[in-house]
């Protein structure tokens, strides 16, 4: 157990192992999203009110699932890299931020388009999409946060700090966000109330937040590794690696 | 039982090694004076013997007893006086009386400027006036970041008699100087550019 | 000499940042002013009429709340950072929660407190009928705390960089959204006569959360931003 810490505080050996994990997980994870798009856009049955554009939550509804999940474990690494000074949590955490922001922007971009057919127009202050932006602000934050640090070792755990108060105010801010929306939005034009879902749209859905998820892993674990040789490039072992692979 | 105690100092700044596995104690009536070239880490050294940088070097330190830190800032707002500026000091250190105060500006020859707002004061006199803390001091250990800066000669001189004078009754004084200290006491250097304590 | 009791020394702070406030008049008065012009703003930009401004006013003076404290949320620890008293501070042996709270509060009596004190001035400037200005300064004064206590965590995490002004807008902006939420709604709520009370309890309870949990996270950022 301890020899396992004890390896997670190696950059090389990490560099080697999320190199390993990735030489499967990618394929696996292009699977999943080719078998996920596939199955969505030609298998399932077009919606009888909204037609075929209802498919984009296929990709709207994963993506904004993982980016929110995303934020959770940037604060979780954040947590671990303050407690444990641990170095690789801190890795992970600055690792997290951008791609959480993708991820936050494609939700975004993926809702305005779906809400050009349905609502008729590209941008509705829907309880959601402001609820997304915010995310997306929290998240930018933390990345200008980060780059504003000259020493990069207070920047991640400025970054910490940050995510961690992130994470005690997404609850109250998607609270408060709903809320409010519910004040202003009229019951009769309500589009966010729980709608049963047909299994035959589900099941496609499912295996595409999977295939998200392993999507975010994959990006996870590269984002850390170029950040590892980043760090590392004065050593040995990176100036190997490099001589090894020109 | 030492006043403080480093254990294995290792600091690397830019991919420069300042100092490596460094380990002193620093025990009761000693005087020691941190010496190296500018960029030798001596500032870094002390923040960390201070307990103000956290992250970022290996080793461990370990302090018993209450310290006073004097660092390059004199911690003076300008907008309150001298009486102020130590009556509520942010260390929060102890309860000071009028008197006590007041002598302690006398010492550091701030006689008649006690209620004077401190923008009307020279940098030397804020300096002062941040060493007069030294005079209402109870704490043991004193560790001092550059003291003498915009000091005047015979202010260095009476510095020093109250260093060997704290070090005589029990205190333990850590300094870092570019000047080699005249004084009648027994000083134990701390060299950083060659990495060895004597 | 003995060391003062905490209590003692939380209230030396608290004077002590009071004094420095006081004695730099045109600190205090700062915010008002930028809050009595961004007020003369809205009726330039919407226009004049009178129920237009006053269906506007709840949002717009909690929106220039929020402006004036985010201004001034970025001083909480610049000047103490600049002149190392907030090393001293660190290494004191009292409890660094209760003494960001002292700064805190400081921050708050002379921004929040006072803002919502001349609010009922603006109010009238924008019509918002008379119902709403008791919620109004009632909401201010539990918003604009929390508001105070959420931007300390901006202010320590950025005090030790060259140019925080502009970062620390984008790291706590979205943090003060939900206050905005209710505090405006509390007055919406008044005007429409129907209770505000519960818009006050929900703005309470941020309140007491922020109070829990803020200091903690400015002391952790106020450590990092002095070892940095």
């Amino acid at each position: 157990m301890w020899s396992f810490f004890h390896k997670l505080g190696s950059p090389p050996w990490l560099y080697g192992i999320a190199g390993t994990i990735l030489r499967y997980l990618l394929p696996v994870t292009l699977l999943a999203l080719v078998a996920g798009m596939v199955w969505g856009v030609l298998f399932t049955a077009p919606d009888f009110r909204q037609g075929n554009s209802y498919r984009i939550i296929y990709i709207h509804v994963p993506a904004a699932v993982v980016a929110l999940a995303g934020y959770y474990v940037m604060a979780i690494a954040g947590a671990v890299s303050l407690i444990w000074k641990m170095k690789m949590a801190d890795i992970a955490m600055k690792s997290c931020a951008p791609i959480g922001a993708a991820l936050t922007f494609v939700a975004l971009v993926t809702g305005a388009i779906w809400g050009k057919p349905t609502w008729g127009t590209w941008w509705v202050w829907d309880a959601r999409i402001t609820s997304m932006l915010i995310l997306l602000f929290l998240y930018l934050g933390v990345v200008a946060l980060y780059e504003a640090y000259d020493n990069k070792e207070a920047a991640g755990k400025a970054c910490a700090v940050l995510s961690l108060v992130g994470t005690v105010n997404i609850p109250i801010i998607y609270k408060s966000v709903d809320w409010w929306y519910s004040l202003h939005q009229p019951a009769s034009i309500k589009f966010t109330g729980e709608s049963s879902i047909d299994p035959s749209m589900l099941y496609p859905l499912l295996l595409m937040i999977t295939a998200f998820y392993l999507l975010f892993t994959c990006a996870l674990l590269m984002n850390m590794r170029a950040e590892i040789l980043q760090r590392e490039r004065r050593t040995k072992w990176v100036r190997k690696l490099v001589e090894e692979s020109a | 039982m030492p006043l403080l105690a480093a254990d294995n100092l290792s600091l690397e700044r830019g991919g420069r090694q300042l100092f490596r596995d460094l380990s002193f104690k620093v025990f009761p009536g000693q005087l020691v004076q941190i010496e190296g070239a500018n960029g030798a880490g001596k500032t870094s050294l002390i923040r960390i013997l201070a307990g103000l940088s956290r992250y970022g070097y290996e080793g461990r330190v370990s302090r018993s007893g209450a310290m006073l830190y004097l660092g390059h800032h004199s911690a003076v707002k300008a907008l309150l006086t001298p009486r102020e500026n130590l009556a509520w000091h942010v260390s929060g250190e102890a309860d000071f009386s009028d008197r006590d105060i007041e002598h302690a500006l006398a010492r550091v020859g701030l006689y008649g400027y006690e209620d004077v707002p401190s923008h009307a004061l020279s940098a030397g006199q804020h300096r002062r006036v941040n060493l007069a803390r030294l005079y209402l001091s109870q704490s043991p250990l004193w560790i001092l970041d550059e003291p003498y800066t915009a000091i005047d000669v015979t202010g260095v001189g009476e510095l020093e008699t109250l260093f060997a004078q704290h070090a005589r009754a029990g205190g333990a004084v850590l300094l870092t100087s570019h000047q080699a200290m005249a004084v009648d006491y027994p000083v134990s250097r701390l060299d950083l550019t060659a990495g060895i304590a004597s | 000499m003995n060391a003062p009791s905490t209590p003692q020394f939380c209230l030396r702070l608290l004077r002590r940042q009071l004094v420095l406030a006081i004695r730099r008049p045109i600190e205090i008065g700062n915010p008002l002013l930028f809050f009595a012009m961004v007020v003369a703003l809205f009726p330039l930009g919407l226009g004049p009429a009178p129920d237009k401004l006053a269906d506007f006013a709840p949002g717009i003076l909690w929106i220039i709340a929020l402006l004036s404290n985010l201004l001034t949320s970025d001083s909480v620890f610049r000047s103490d950072y600049d002149d190392g008293s907030l090393e001293q501070l660190l290494l004191s042996p009292q409890p660094l929660y209760l003494s960001v709270l002292s700064y805190i509060g400081a921050h708050w009596l002379v921004t929040g407190l006072l803002l919502a004190l001349v609010s009922p001035l603006f109010a009238v400037m924008l019509n918002l009928p008379a119902a709403g200005i008791a919620a109004l300064f009632a909401s201010l004064l539990l918003g604009t705390a929390v508001l105070s206590l959420v931007g300390g965590i901006g202010a320590a995490l950025t005090v030790g960089l060259k140019r925080g002004g502009m970062l620390i807008s984008l790291l706590i902006l979205p943090l003060y959204m939900p206050v905005l939420i209710f505090g405006s709604a509390a007055v919406k709520a008044a005007v429409i006569g129907a209770p505000a009370a519960p818009y006050l309890a929900i703005l309470g309870a941020m309140l007491s959360l922020a109070i829990a949990l803020a200091p903690v996270a400015a002391a952790a950022g106020l450590r990092i931003s002095v070892d940095a």
